[in-house]
């Protein structure tokens, strides 16, 4: 698993961003992102992760430098082909951003929908996803009436429904008990060995340790270090599995 | 295998179709709010006016025709004999001119009742030495009425009737018939108000709607939406505000047209009478409503295509 196969998926290079005429909240930014890795984006909070993450999901330009993202240039890309791209990616917001008025079916069933997939293709999978983060019996619930980790649950289940070339998640197990945290970092394990990159952004050390062989990306005030040298290619190093979490890793499936 | 699938779907999926699926990317108000009533107004407002252009315009169309090649030839002679010779010899001449189809002099009776509101009726009120009357020559040329030919008839009656005095009968009607035409730019000028007025409602109702689920729209562009998804799902809800507001200001425009039409053909006026809607009219004020559908749809899809413009 995690073996980097040959060309680039993303590509950063010398990327700046800043809101408005404040300084700068990524400076000097460059890294590639290869197929079927597994990243977490660590830093402390306001070290800039959120922003990065929302240059990686296509949310915000960036001020300065240039983005490859599947060998296109996502800077100067017109609008209208970046619903293309971002149909390639699967997102799990920080505060999840799940559609109020819709139930947590149908905010699963969101991006099949609007891919244009066939009604009768989205039922049973999306029921199973469902099933599987444990809320086979809250489908027809809306997000209000959802709990802080069902919710999370619900945003991970519509961000790895289509099966993404890439998930972006952003603190996706914040909200969630340490059992099911582990169960999602499994989930992501299982899309990353079907193929999917995976990049994790969190502040929980201990996270990183359930993970083996994940790459590492560390932000200190807008700008990135490489601790793992997850950003060069190939890889200098990768992280070594902790102890006893191989057997676990192999357990835990899902798709 | 469609059938299968849907029996396995659950049961809050399985009674809508995939049209409804995009409807609910973003919260319908479902005729809620005041757009359809707005739009009922402006509707009624719009057939109002319409229906007033067209029966101005067939009036003026009706009386236009009627007096198209008509001339009037007076004789303005204070002898009541040399007037009455001077009025048999123009009929004579002008029924010689080939131009001229029909010639009618207008009989004294009938002259007598065109003054009657005027002068009286009583055969002593009227001293006819004292208010002489002129006689009247009631002429059909073919063709349209010009300067040059009411010259040319002038010219050919002056050696049998000196007093002769040529009018083509559309002068009379001029000043009429310019107010009607004055009268019908302003009802297109309405028309063409109202439709800017239902289109700025419906720009503002789009607008408001846009802010109201910025974040949802947000999230469906995140997700891979494009432009036009979201687009589609507001024209889709304004058609239907549009549709229903369109049909019940229809409804109240045609009862207020015939409720108008009724009273001013009980006036029994010719020219108020020649003014009624005929199929092709009513045909036309029908496609109001359509119209108005189509410009809140269009309306629609512009302004929110031109505000995801603003957004990544």
């Amino acid at each position: 698993m995690n073996q980097a196969a040959d060309g680039e998926i993303i590509h950063f290079d010398n990327v700046g961003l800043r809101y408005g005429t404040d300084r700068e909240v990524l400076s000097d930014v460059s890294f590639t992102l290869f197929p079927g890795s597994f990243y977490f984006l660590t830093g402390t909070s306001g070290a800039g992760k959120t922003s990065l993450l929302k240059l990686l999901y296509l949310a915000q330009r960036p001020s300065r430098g240039m983005i490859r993202m599947f060998g296109a240039d996502a800077i100067t890309l017109p609008r209208e082909r970046l619903p293309a791209l971002r149909r390639r990616l699967g997102v799990v917001f920080q505060d999840f951003r799940l559609v109020p008025h819709l139930s947590a079916f149908d905010n699963v069933a969101l991006p099949l929908r609007v891919a244009g997939v066939p009604e009768r293709d989205i039922v049973k999978p999306v029921a199973d996803m469902l099933e599987w983060v444990g809320l086979g019996d809250r489908m027809p619930a809306r997000p209000a009436t959802l709990s802080g980790g069902e919710q999370q649950r619900v945003a991970i289940a519509r961000a790895v429904i289509g099966r993404p070339d890439i998930l972006v998640a952003d603190e996706p197990t914040g909200n969630v008990d340490p059992d099911m945290a582990v169960k999602l970092l499994r989930l992501f394990e299982a899309l990353n060995r079907l193929g999917t990159t995976v990049v994790v952004a969190t502040h929980d050390v201990h996270l990183l340790q359930k993970v083996p062989d994940c790459l590492i990306m560390r932000l200190d005030k807008g700008r990135l270090s490489d601790p793992t040298g997850a950003l060069r290619y190939p890889p200098r190093r990768r992280m070594a599995p902790a102890p006893g979490e191989q057997g676990e890793a192999e357990a835990g499936n899902g798709l | 295998m469609a059938g299968a699938a849907t029996a396995t779907m659950p049961w809050w999926s399985r009674r809508r179709g995939a049209n409804m699926r995009e409807a609910e990317l973003v919260p319908q108000t479902r005729l809620s709010g005041p757009m359809p009533w707005v739009i009922a107004i402006m509707v009624a407002l719009t057939v109002i006016a319409s229906a007033a252009g067209l029966a101005l315009h067939n009036a003026a169309a009706a009386a236009s025709a009627e007096l198209r090649g008509g001339v009037t030839v007076q004789i303005v002679e204070a002898l009541p004999e040399k007037r009455a010779r001077e009025a048999q010899a123009a009929v004579r001449r002008l029924g010689e001119m080939p131009e001229v189809g029909a010639v009618r002099l207008v009989p004294e009776q009938e002259l007598g009742s065109l003054i009657e509101p005027w002068l009286g009726s009583e055969p002593d009120a009227v001293d006819a030495e004292a208010v002489p009357v002129p006689a009247l020559i009631d002429a059909r040329i073919a063709g349209e009425v010009t300067g040059a030919r009411l010259a040319a008839i002038q010219r050919a009656l002056a050696d049998v009737a000196p007093s002769a005095r040529v009018d083509a009968q559309s002068t009379w009607l001029k000043p009429v018939l310019d107010a009607i035409e004055s009268l019908q730019w302003l009802a297109i000028a309405l028309v063409a108000l109202l439709a800017l007025a239902l289109a700025a409602a419906v720009l503002l109702s789009v607008r408001s709607a846009l802010g109201t689920n910025r974040d949802t729209i947000e999230v469906v562009h995140l997700l891979g939406g494009t432009d036009a998804q979201i687009a589609r799902v507001f024209v889709r809800a304004t058609a239907l505000e549009a549709a229903v507001g369109g049909l019940l200001g229809m409804l109240l425009a045609v009862v207020v047209v015939l409720f108008l039409a009724r009273r001013f053909g009980s006036l029994g006026a010719g020219m108020v009478d020649q003014g009624a809607l005929d199929w092709l009219d009513w045909a036309m004020l029908g496609l109001v409503p359509v119209v108005a559908v189509l410009l809140a749809m269009l309306t629609a899809r512009l302004t929110v295509m031109r505000s995801l413009r603003k957004i990544l």
